[in-house]
């Protein structure tokens, strides 16, 4: 029925066990729907934040998706500026998972907010002395970015780019995207630094803050290194995760393998800075505030040592290694193994830096706080992913995602000798 | 957010904030205009010529 809208060549599954496949994603879509109209008409009564937690899952969610979202700005970076020709085969797909994880970041903000309406308020009646601030301009703008990266693969649908605007559109897009790229890589630094940044600077929060160069913490610059290194893995995860779902093989080993080496470099390099912060932070700027490394690892029932050694070495150090290594890296079960880990760890990450932060103990009266979120933040966070998996399952079944799909795919011709 | 509201104040952390902040959609701005009118343009020209071709 929608085959005149199906790239020529590829082939999809019937539109009826697709449309049952985004009912049933779109299920799950309409109760996080339903959740954020709780939060927005009812007021952020519907969580479970409390003065104990002005930031929450929800801001752990954002950062989380900034994060691994991070693949789209460094494989741009990588394609349109150092133009590493082999990675035109999986740009498409890193801009694709960019943009759905960007959204998704505003989504969360909107609701986040509680007072959606007036969003507009944080451009217009701007603190510049906020790191905040400077994140919000730049998702927006950078979120432009994706946009306008996207615009091209929707406008190469098979009907769209019969007309001839649409075509050229398309046509010149692709010839000045390396400006495109660029600006997004200039905003990218500074967006994800600045999310490390509110972090190091909590003056209040001993297990936060961070010495640094200049205005910039050290976070800031960690959290720009990670998004880069880890950001890869997770554009690996989804398109590993796209074709066991579709049953298809849709981007060469060659250019895997490549993305997985940069991504290991990355991670490698970055968790190298990662250990030297975490020493320096440990035996110098916590006990010059008067605190052991145990304060923030023990007396309670959820935060000890385990959070820190799975972030470190299980999340960081291993899949580091295993990316690095040619033979480790070449396996695919190993290097799954990896990127699972990888995305494991930056998520984690941010998870410390945004909710243990706010858990730990700071004055002599205080105990430690957990937290458990309601049922509308659940919902809320899982809404994100629902949305991203019906976007991907749109683009796959009508753009040319992955140019290399029809070779990897073609019915081969039955010689005489088979 | 503009040099004419009542907030603005002529100081480094307003022009770097804001000069970040414009110069980057001033940069996207101009691409995509310079885009749509280059398609436009492609799509007359084509147009022109092939109108040409078939008399």
């Amino acid at each position: 029925m929608d085959s005149a809208l199906i790239p020529e060549g590829a082939k999809r599954c019937s539109l009826p066990k697709f449309s049952i496949g985004m009912a049933i994603v779109g299920a799950v879509l309409l109760w996080g729907v339903w959740a954020m109209f709780l939060c927005w008409f009812k007021g952020l009564n519907q969580t479970n934040m409390n003065d104990y937690y002005g930031f929450a899952l929800w801001i752990w969610a954002d950062l989380a998706v900034i994060a691994v979202g991070g693949g789209a700005f460094f494989t741009g970076m990588l394609r349109y500026i150092f133009n590493i020709k082999e990675l035109k085969n999986i740009i498409n797909f890193a801009v694709i998972i960019g943009f759905i994880c960007y959204s998704s970041a505003l989504l969360i903000l909107a609701i986040d907010i509680g007072q959606p309406l007036r969003g507009w308020f944080i451009f217009w009646h701007a603190n510049i002395h906020s790191m905040l601030t400077e994140v919000a301009f730049c998702l927006s703008c950078y979120f432009a970015v994706l946009t306008i990266e996207f615009i091209p693969n929707i406008l190469e649908n098979r009907q769209a780019n019969k007309v001839p605007f649409f075509h050229h559109l398309a046509h010149n897009m692709h010839g000045i995207m390396v400006i495109f790229a660029a600006t997004g890589a200039f905003l990218s630094f500074f967006h994800q630094g600045s999310l490390g940044g509110v972090a190091g600077v909590m003056y209040g929060r001993p297990f936060a803050v961070r010495e640094g160069l200049l205005i910039w913490p050290w976070t800031f610059f960690l959290f720009t290194w990670s998004a880069a290194a880890y950001g890869p893995s997770f554009t690996l995860l989804v398109t590993k995760m796209t074709e066991v779902i579709t049953g298809k093989k849709l981007v060469k080993d060659n250019v895997v393998h490549l993305l997985a080496k940069i991504s290991g470099w990355m991670i490698v390099t970055y968790i190298i800075a990662k250990i030297i912060d975490t020493i320096y932070w440990a035996y110098v700027t916590a006990p010059s505030l008067g605190f052991k490394l145990s304060h923030f690892y023990t007396d309670n029932s959820f935060y000890g040592y385990w959070i820190l050694i799975t972030e470190i070495v299980i999340c960081g150090i291993v899949p580091g290694a295993i990316l690095v290594i040619k033979s480790t890296r070449e396996n695919p079960t190993l290097r799954l193994v990896a990127i699972i880990l990888g995305t494991i760890g930056v998520c984690l990450n941010r998870w410390v830096m945004v909710l243990q932060i706010m858990a730990v103990p700071v004055m002599p009266f205080d105990t430690w706080a957990l937290y458990i979120p309601s049922w509308q933040e659940v919902a809320t966070t899982v809404l994100p992913v629902a949305y991203g998996i019906m976007l991907i399952a749109l683009a796959y079944r009508y753009l040319p995602v992955f140019p290399q799909e029809k070779e990897l795919n073609s019915v081969k011709p039955i010689t005489e000798s088979e | 957010m503009f040099p004419f509201s009542f907030e603005w104040v002529w100081d480094i952390g307003h022009m770097i904030f804001f000069g970040g902040l414009w110069y980057a959609v001033g940069i996207l701005s101009a691409g995509m205009i310079y885009v749509i009118l280059k398609a436009a343009w492609d799509t007359m020209s084509e147009s022109i010529n092939n109108s040409g071709e078939s008399h």
